[in-house]
């Protein structure tokens, strides 16, 4: 028998976590309990991310996700947590029409998955030669619009290539432009007279 | 059969399909989540879910560790996962501002109530 791949082992971990937190989410019906799972399933993720060569990405979910998009949930849930309305109970019908059809999609993208003989797991042997290169350089490099990675491919292969500061710019005024509908919106209303006598 | 696979789990690398099938799960939950919660925030987390199994196939995709001669998307699948993170933080604030307005004007946050536009 083999020696154990450790990297898988974590896969497994960090998988199951992935997933089981995901279900936790799915099936626990109290709002504050669902934030915190909701937590331990996307840390677990960004461990993945780790785990396949991206530590820039897993990083960034980290920092982004798990730090700025949940935390502004959790707030959301606190300023709407009600009595009611901290556990909501789903209809039983809507279970058994969820379980069915969620069923029948996990099942056909799992057999998908698992149909195509190059996305099973690679030759131990080949993975373990790899060499370990740091992916952020290539990445900051392709915001900026310079395709470092693609250095070696001829120059007709390259043309179609561009790098990503156009979405780079357009993705940052789109989050500047959303940041400021979205402090508009959820401002609070001021009910009383604006101007106030004596 | 069982022990085999989980040995073979074990001691031979991770690919592409089990990290497609981590991310089916996710995406799976998330979308139950938004069909059945009753909850507008419930709704926003399985969005939240369904996004984050998305981006792991791209991650997966995008990795020479899980590469087993298929296609690969190499750089630019860690960049639309990036994109995909900063959109959702972008989606994540406007939702959460139409949800708080709804609980103002309604008292209210069950996505049920919100019925004014069928009259």
């Amino acid at each position: 028998m083999d020696a154990i791949y450790w990297p898988s082992v974590f896969f497994l971990i960090f998988g199951a976590l992935a997933c089981g937190f995901a279900l936790a989410v799915l099936l626990s019906a109290n709002i504050v309990r669902m934030a915190f799972y909701l937590v331990m399933s996307l840390a677990a993720t960004a461990g993945l991310f780790f785990l396949a060569g991206q530590e820039f990405v897993g990083a960034m979910q980290l920092l982004i996700y798990v730090g700025g998009t949940l935390v502004l949930l959790i707030f959301g849930v606190m300023l709407t947590s009600q009595e009611r309305f901290v556990n909501m109970k789903t209809l039983a019908g809507d279970w058994v029409i969820g379980m069915i059809a969620g069923g029948a999609l996990l099942s056909l993208l799992t057999a998908a998955a698992f149909s195509v003989p190059e996305w099973r797991g690679p030759e131990r042997a080949a993975v373990e030669n790899l060499p370990i290169e740091p992916n952020a350089t290539p990445i900051g490099m392709g915001l900026l619009g310079a395709r470092v990675d693609q250095i070696g491919a001829p120059a007709d292969e390259r043309a179609g290539m561009a790098g990503y500061l156009f979405p780079f710019e357009i993705v940052s005024v789109h989050l500047l432009v959303v940041l400021i509908g979205a402090a508009y919106l959820a401002r609070a209303k001021r009910r009383s007279n604006p101007l106030p006598t004596g | 059969m069982t022990s085999s696979l989980l040995a073979n789990l074990l001691t031979e690398p991770p690919g592409v399909a089990h990290y497609m099938t981590v991310g089916a799960v996710m995406f799976v939950c998330g979308a139950m989540c938004m069909a059945t919660k009753r909850n507008a925030l419930g709704v926003l987390m399985g969005i939240e879910l369904v996004l984050n199994g998305a981006n792991l196939n791209f991650i997966a995709f995008g990795s020479k560790y899980l590469d087993n001669g298929g296609p690969q998307l190499g750089l630019d699948g860690s960049l639309i996962a990036l994109f995909v993170i900063v959109l959702a933080a972008a989606e994540a604030a406007v939702a959460l501002a139409i949800a708080l307005n709804f609980y103002n004007n309604h008292d209210s946050i069950d996505v049920d109530r919100a019925d004014q536009l069928q009259g």
